[in-house]
């Protein structure tokens, strides 16, 4: 690390951060020097934002020490952190649209004469920054309507007026273009030579192996790999990336019938956020759906149980072309969605558990239309009981655990015995026994004849769940899988195809 | 276990006909206001007294129905006070200048505010104008409207009769305008409970997008919700019309920020998603009891305005800090 014998600007020794009872980050240790691209590469939930998040001061570590410049860092806050000259560029852009390129630069620190906002001052500096990036646009211009790369070189802009030493870069081609992204590369490459360290996040391998000079990687909250070259086969790096570890979590999976149930086809989304995807789901079987964030998995079930317009594509249902309009035309033809966020789009949190059963049953719970308030009570406590929810229909939903609000909004659903259950991320943030309850369920649903779709990120789930893969990279289709052919290297390295 | 349990369904279902769900704080105020009226006044107490607070509170009461639809689905109309003064001058053209039948006159009053409802239910909707906004340009839109009618000049003229039921107490309590309101209010109270479609205000206000992903029509709904009211608000005008035997397009100024009030008072969040029309009728009556007896007190209109606004602070101040502990 040190082997050329400089020595490094900001070091970390053995980080820890704990969420209450759990520990997220095990004992850290990093060295970034002046000058140098460090890639810092790991699955969704590895840490790596918990990590750049403690370096930028937005989050304080539970144990360990840092360094900077040779004395003792430890930022309480963000304003601290970029006062020592450390500037992280989140993946979402934290511009003000409506205030011109300079008031953003500058918003929070204007520079003043005789009690003023001296504009002249603030535009000439903001200008010198943009130049330094080589951005040839005026500092008067308003941040709406520029492009999402020169908003970025604007953050990073605004990072430099404020003399960062290093740079956190989260996911920075997230939304970029390949002309945007080599006009940032050689931006970074400016920034490497003026001697500013970059932490560099991203999940695109091939652009790793291209900017960085050293690669980190983590999984779990360790760091399980150091690499002092990019210069390295994708494989590699994916190997280390989801390591080797599969616990006997889910149960053995059935073989599905040869009837089709569900046949997407030209699939695509009116904002480009999936396009032209194609695949069919048997009866009984699981198909799941991997890829990285922002690979348009979630807008793509979405579409399919009518919550989101599609641009083009059709939904068939045993043949049939159903594309739905509405998720109630989903839903009457047997479509339904658990949706990804549990709490803003699954439950109403302040509405007992019954009721919110209540409002996807209607014609369960109602005659002619009129509720019977006493058979709402009876068919929640009825379904929630089938499923091991833990806790009575009158209960609010804000005072259940996570796992059982799932299995509520699961619940609610096949109350409606449907013909095809969307589950996006069905586990994300719930405890370890309540997720096997829900592969239990899916597994249910498989052998009763349902064609289940499972969207996860997390790889372990999708492998040992699906009886097939469907693999997005960036809103595309890269490949479907079987299970015999579908393992942890295979599936990443289409999602970062 | 069970028996118990099927004993206590049918005495729960009896109780809860009557109960007044997160309205017994306003509940409680109201009948501390009556005490504290009926010991500081002579009049107060009287069965008279007490049927002119219902003849006073009927146009409020209509409006505050429809205002707490609105309320519950996460909306607000400021248009109803507009809504009003438009039905009764389409009322009053249309039975007196034109000389139609009443029933087609009141046909048409309904309808031109139904008609009003919907375009501000579409512009929400459709095209996505806050509802603050679509109905405060419905507000100055109606109103418009209801100038245009006659050129800003009142109308009289009515049949003897339409006066009459503001008036005639049949079976010695109950005039007609009254007994509208207590149909409206009975009504309104079965459909938010009983019915589908009442059900689904409250998923709407609790998280549309929950509501939209569990098959519920949002966008129907809400245009149907400010339909409703616009329908209400218009028979409110009627019932305002037969009471006042003339019709004026200045009526209802300021309405909208009573029926607001009524609904607050009851308990009704603004955020949507939880209260109810027993609640409403709780806030209304407050108002009326309020009002009524600060006149018999003789406490001037300007400091009456003043206690009303206090009394508005405290209903929200007494929910809010019960919601937190």
């Amino acid at each position: 690390m040190t082997s050329d014998g400089r020595s490094p600007i900001l070091t970390l020794r053995n980080i820890h951060k704990s969420y209450g009872p759990i520990e997220v980050l095990h004992g850290i240790d990093m060295d970034i020097h002046a000058g140098e691209v460090v890639a810092l590469l790991g699955e969704n939930g590895a840490g790596k934002s918990t990590l750049s998040n403690i370096i930028s001061g937005t989050v304080l570590p539970s144990a360990g020490t840092m360094t900077w410049q040779g004395a003792s860092y430890a930022p309480a806050n963000p304003r601290e952190a970029i006062d020592a000259g450390v500037g992280m560029i989140h993946q979402e852009l934290l511009l003000l649209p409506h205030l011109s390129i300079a008031e953003n630069i500058f918003v929070g620190r204007y520079p003043m004469k005789h009690g003023r906002v001296d504009r002249r001052e603030m535009e000439s500096r903001a200008h010198r920054g943009l130049e330094r990036l080589g951005l040839d646009i005026s500092p008067r211009q308003y941040v709406e309507g520029l492009s999402t790369a020169s908003q970025q070189l604007i953050e990073i802009a605004k990072a430099l007026t404020l003399n960062a030493k290093l740079l956190i870069l989260d996911e920075p081609t997230a939304a970029l273009g390949g002309e945007e992204t080599k006009l940032l590369f050689k931006q970074i490459e400016r920034l490497k030579s003026e001697g500013v360290g970059i932490v560099y996040i991203s999940h695109r391998l091939e652009e790793i192996k291209q900017i960085a000079d050293r690669i980190v990687v983590m999984r779990d909250g360790h760091k399980v790999q150091e690499f002092d070259t990019a210069d390295l086969p994708v494989r590699t790096i994916v190997e280390a990336m989801v390591g080797r570890s599969m616990e006997q979590m889910f149960p053995p999976l059935a073989v599905p019938d040869e009837e089709t149930v569900l046949e997407v086809s030209n699939f695509s989304s009116p904002s480009g956020r999936f396009t032209d995807v194609n695949f069919s789901v048997r009866k009984g079987e699981i198909f799941g759906i991997a890829g990285l964030i922002g690979a348009g998995r979630t807008e793509l079930v979405r579409a399919i149980a009518g919550a989101d317009p599609i641009r083009s594509g059709s939904v068939k249902l045993n043949g049939r072309d159903i594309t739905p309009n509405s998720p109630r035309d989903a839903i009457r033809n047997g479509i339904v969605l658990v949706p990804e966020d549990r709490k803003l789009q699954g439950v109403i949190l302040d509405h007992s558990i019954a009721e919110n059963i209540a409002y996807s049953n209607f014609e369960s719970v109602a005659r002619a239309g009129w509720i019977r308030s006493h058979r709402v009570r009876e068919f929640a406590d009825e379904n929630i009981r089938k499923f091991g929810v833990k806790g009575r229909g009158r209960q609010k939903a804000s005072e259940m655990s996570g796992g059982n609000q799932q299995k509520v909004v699961i619940a609610k659903w096949l109350a409606r015995n449907p013909r095809v259950v969307l589950l996006d991320e069905p586990t994300r943030g719930i405890d370890v026994g309540a997720r096997s309850s829900i592969y239990e369920i899916i597994h249910a649903l498989a052998a009763d004849g349902v064609a289940v779709i499972v969207v996860s990120s997390d790889l372990e789930e999708v492998l040992g769940v699906s009886n097939r893969i469907l693999v997005m990279a960036a809103g595309r289709q890269t490949g479907i899988l079987d299970r015999d052919e579908a393992n942890d290297v295979s599936v990443m390295e289409l999602a970062t195809a | 276990m069970t028996v118990t349990a099927d004993h206590d369904v049918g005495k729960s279902r009896l109780l809860e006909m009557v109960s007044i769900r997160g309205a017994t704080g306003p509940l409680i105020g109201l009948l501390l206001l009556c005490v504290f009226l009926s010991i500081a006044t002579d009049s107060f107490l009287s069965f008279r007294n007490f049927l002119n607070i219902l003849d006073q509170i009927t146009v409020l009461g209509i409006m505050a129905v429809g205002m707490t639809f609105v309320i519950l689905i996460g909306g607000i109309d400021l248009s109803v006070g507009s809504v009003l003064a438009l039905s009764m001058m389409v009322l009053g053209y249309l039975n007196v200048e034109a000389g139609m039948p009443m029933a087609i006159a009141i046909g048409g009053a309904l309808l031109a505010s139904a008609v009003a409802g919907a375009v501000s239910g579409l512009l929400i909707t459709a095209f996505r104008i806050p509802a603050f906004i679509a109905t405060l340009a419905m507000m100055s839109i109606a109103r418009g409207v209801a100038n245009m009618i006659t050129n800003g000049s009142q109308i009289i003229g009515f049949p003897a009769w339409f006066n009459m039921g503001a008036i005639i107490r049949y079976g010695g309590f109950l005039t007609m305008t009254v007994a509208v309101m207590l149909i409206v209010f009975t009504v309104a109270t079965l459909y938010l409970r009983y019915r589908e479609g009442g059900r689904s205000l409250y998923a709407i206000g609790g998280n549309p997008e929950v509501a939209r992903l569990a098959g519920i029509d949002v966008q129907r709904t809400t245009v149907l919700v400010y339909v409703a009211s616009a329908v209400l608000s218009g028979l409110g005008g009627i019932l305002l019309a037969a009471r006042l035997d003339a019709v004026q397009p200045s009526s209802g100024v300021a309405y909208e920020l009573d029926a607001i009030a009524a609904v607050v008072i009851g308990g009704t969040s603004l955020s949507g998603g939880t209260g109810g029309v027993v609640g409403t009728i709780v806030g209304v009556l407050i108002i009326g009891v309020l009002r009524n007896g600060l006149n018999l007190i003789g406490v001037s209109p300007f400091l009456q305005a003043v206690i009303i606004g206090s009394v508005i602070v405290l209903a929200v101040a007494v929910e809010t800090i019960k919601r937190r502990s």
